[in-house]
């Protein structure tokens, strides 16, 4: 089954290794993992979907835990959460043969980011099965798939939960750190409009 | 030692990366340390002169990592090794990975190219970090000399908390040459983040004492912990308050009184009968700082089958991993004992110890102590006359293999950090280098090596160290000419097809001559008792060459793929009798 992991972790070189090194002498395979900054610097967040057995999920957890580089592990498991992922998806298409994708990308609420001659990139957002629709229903017609690049799932959980690591370090250094603002680029036009819908079947 | 900076001072001094890291080593309270050097940590060597720091100089980098380990594992400090880069940091790699089996604390130092060469090939670069990576608890490379005294007393610290583990701190060249301001006190690591999985919660304390409480056959397993957590009183406590039975294992044998009433010996693989059918028809398990390792649980779906089971573990990352448990209980040994002990009613009835005690009657009749030697030397009798020659007190360092059983069967350890033993990895070499660092350790303490002539050639270059450092090490060299558990694999489970375990050695008394360290060789009982004297009496190091019967095994023996309980038996009147 898939596995879920939040992880916590120092903002440092080699520390990926050392996560994604955990997986590896496990024979765990990594079906995804998504790193970004978190909202404190020097701390970065790790998404880690993985296949394993179902009853598997405390001794990676606590495996992670080992790691001197990982501050605070979260084990998703059915826990209530928004999970989100990305796809920038590249067909071809002239501008003969554009309208009907773009019919596609309206039901799936993707934009279109791109358009070439002979191609155009669609971005889109949303939970898996949402983004492998898209993806089926791009191959079932006529249309050449160039490319496809995925981020991978992330979640955070619903709520007001926090990480409690997190929590006693912003306690223990309340004058550093603030939380790191959000800008939002021109590419995130349009973000609202995916924003109520999370589990949108299309 | 002429002009000594002030090194743990509180005041900020300007010392280059080398005199930090013996600085911090002496903040740190080391005063050995084990290594080699080289090229790439030359800059460092030049600067101990200037530290109160003892150098052990070794002849493989393997024997600096074992001493650490050796030195770590009789005195309970953190040894520490230093090499160089490339083949001398890879030539570690054998010791740290024993010392992360065992939760052994020690820092292991390596120089590095400059940084500016990092990624090139340069000579004699190689990348430590990464190849330690699965086999440190923490691994870190300095590139910048004012964070070597953050770093090295963070690895100090941990390598020493929670489960302790080898750390290895690579310095490059240029971090060496370096300097900067050095302040050991304000170089103290910031206080260990909180972890969120190690709590023994109230309930869970409330449902061990239920599970205690309702047993009728209970029974200690006495681990590795007990010794790390200093625990050995706590456990002698629980035991005597319960009146239950206490089973080690191998790396827990000195955690409990060997000489006991309670104390049932080593369990597992090469367990005594009586300890594996004390622990298969046990009802409760409670399971003080040990791992459920393989060799101790047999076939895992015939383990212990009615017994509930308490893990009390520092790691949480142990608990339900191989037996399912029924009570965890995570946090540091000790400090759970205590909590628990003043909650444990004495218990009175005598019937599960009375019966265990029938168990360990049944089998004695097979002891090999009590049979004749028939003009045989075995194996046994040796390490048992060994016993009585040192009154049980003596350090005994062993290797792998077949000797390294018999002397967990037959030394009886009444004390912690008596017997030093690589039990998870196990490494063959081992014996000799680690009696070094723990002779360091003790220096007024008996330090015996037990290996097998397979094992003692692999380090054997290390008598020399002994003699440079005028070590009194007493060498016993258990030799029958094979690599003696392989054999006995081969003889159980290949049809006794010996593919490449018989092994010529040379002559042990000679090779010890070679380095002015006298031997003696010993081919009859009778002979054992006056070359353990002479031993004794030596002024300095003395090796004796046991050579003991050829095809001899360790007995009793769960062979891979049964069950606890379905063990080999000791041969009796000539016959191998499989029991149940």
């Amino acid at each position: 089954m898939l596995h879920t992991f939040v992880a916590l972790v120092d903002d440092k070189p080699g520390v990926l290794t050392r996560v994604a090194s955990l997986f590896r002498r496990l024979n765990i395979n990594i079906i995804s993992l998504t790193v970004g900054h978190s909202e404190r610097s020097e701390v970065s967040r790790m998404t880690i979907v993985a296949e394993a057995a179902p009853g598997s999920g405390h001794r990676i957890k606590a495996s992670l835990f080992k790691l001197e580089s990982v501050l605070d592990v979260d084990d998703i498991g059915q826990l209530s959460c928004v999970t989100r992922e990305l796809a920038l998806i590249k067909v071809a298409a002239t501008p003969h043969t554009r309208a009907p994708i773009f019919q596609l990308a309206e039901i799936f609420r993707a934009r279109v980011v791109d358009l070439a001659p002979e191609s155009l990139m669609l971005e889109i957002t949303g939970v898996a099965s949402k983004i492998e629709g898209l993806i089926q229903v791009l191959s079932e017609g006529d249309n050449q798939i160039l490319e496809i690049s995925r981020t991978g799932r992330m979640v955070m959980r619903r709520g007001q939960h926090t990480s409690r690591v997190l929590d006693a370090m912003r306690v223990a250094s309340p004058e550093e750190e603030p939380i790191i603002p959000i800008t939002a680029t021109a590419g995130d036009v349009g973000l609202e409009l995916l924003a109520g819908d999370p589990n949108h079947p299309l | 030692m002429s002009d000594k900076p002030a090194s743990a001072a509180s005041q900020p001094t300007r010392l280059t990366g080398s005199e930090i890291v013996w600085a911090t080593l002496e903040g740190e309270g080391v005063r050995e340390v084990f290594g080699y050097p080289g090229g790439q940590i030359l800059p460092i060597y030049d600067a101990l002169r200037k530290y109160p720091i003892r150098h052990i100089l070794v002849r493989h980098e393997q024997g600096a990592a074992h001493m650490a380990d050796g030195y770590a594992r009789a005195s309970g400090k953190v040894g520490v090794a230093v090499a160089t880069s490339g083949p001398g940091a890879t030539n570690l790699v054998t010791g740290i990975a024993t010392a992360m089996m065992d939760s052994i604390p020690m820092v292991c130092i390596t120089g590095q190219i400059p940084t500016k060469l990092l990624g090139t090939d340069a000579f004699q670069e190689v990348d430590i970090t990464g190849i330690t990576l699965p086999i440190t608890k923490h691994n870190y490379i300095v590139t910048r000399t004012q964070d070597i005294a953050p770093v090295l007393r963070e690895a100090f610290l941990i390598a020493s908390s929670g489960r302790p583990g080898p750390v290895l701190v690579d310095i490059t060249k240029d971090a060496q040459q370096g300097s900067a301001d050095f302040d050991f006190a304000a170089a103290a690591p910031s206080p260990h983040r909180p972890h969120p999985m190690l709590s023994a919660e109230h309930d869970a304390i409330t449902a061990a004492l239920d599970l205690i409480l309702s047993a009728k056959r209970p029974i200690i397993l006495a681990g590795h912990g007990v010794l790390e957590s200093n625990a050995t009183d706590q456990v002698l406590t629980l035991a005597e308050r319960l009146n239950i039975p206490v089973a080690s294992t191998l790396l827990g044998l000195g955690g409990f009184p060997a000489s006991h009433e309670l104390s049932l010996g080593m369990m597992g693989m090469h367990g005594e009968a009586w300890v594996n059918q004390a622990i298969q028809q046990s009802d409760l398990l409670i399971a003080c700082g040990m791992r459920f390792d393989d060799r101790v649980t047999g076939v895992l779906a015939s383990y212990a089958p009615n017994a509930k089971k308490i893990h009390i573990e520092i790691d949480p990352a142990e608990v339900n991993k191989n037996v399912k448990v029924d009570v965890a209980l995570i946090g540091d040994l000790r400090e759970i004992l205590e909590t628990v002990l003043p909650h444990i009613v004495p218990r009175k009835d005598t019937t599960w110890i009375r019966a265990v005690n029938i168990l360990k009657g049944d089998a004695a009749v097979r002891d090999i102590k009590n049979l004749p030697d028939l003009g045989h030397l075995y194996a046994a009798h040796v390490i048992h006359d060994l016993w009585r020659a040192t009154d049980g007190k003596a350090i005994v360092v062993t290797d792998v293999g077949q000797h390294q059983m018999w002397e967990a069967q037959y030394y009886k350890h009444e004390s912690p950090r008596t017997l030093i033993t690589s039990g998870g990895l196990g490494t063959m070499g081992f014996a000799l280098p680690a009696a070094i660092g723990a002779k360091i350790a003790c220096p007024d303490r008996e330090v015996w090596v037990i290996a097998g002539d397979g094992g003692f050639q692999m380090t054997a270059s290390e008598l020399s160290t002994i003699v440079q450092e005028k070590l009194d090490i007493r060498i016993a060299v258990i030799n029958n000419g094979f690599l003696g558990m392989v054999r006995q694999w081969q003889e159980f489970i290949y049809e006794r097809n010996y593919a490449c375990s018989p092994i010529l050695s040379p002559d042990f008394v000679k090779i010890a001559d070679a380095h002015g360290i006298p031997g003696a060789t010993v081919r009859k009982r009778g002979e054992v008792l006056p070359a353990v004297q002479a031993a004794r009496s030596a002024m300095g190091p003395f090796l004796i060459n046991f050579m003991v019967e050829k095809e001899d095994a360790v007995y009793p023996m769960i062979a891979p793929g049964s069950a606890l309980d379905e063990m080999i038996r000791r041969p009796s009147n000539g016959h191998d009798a499989k029991e149940k």
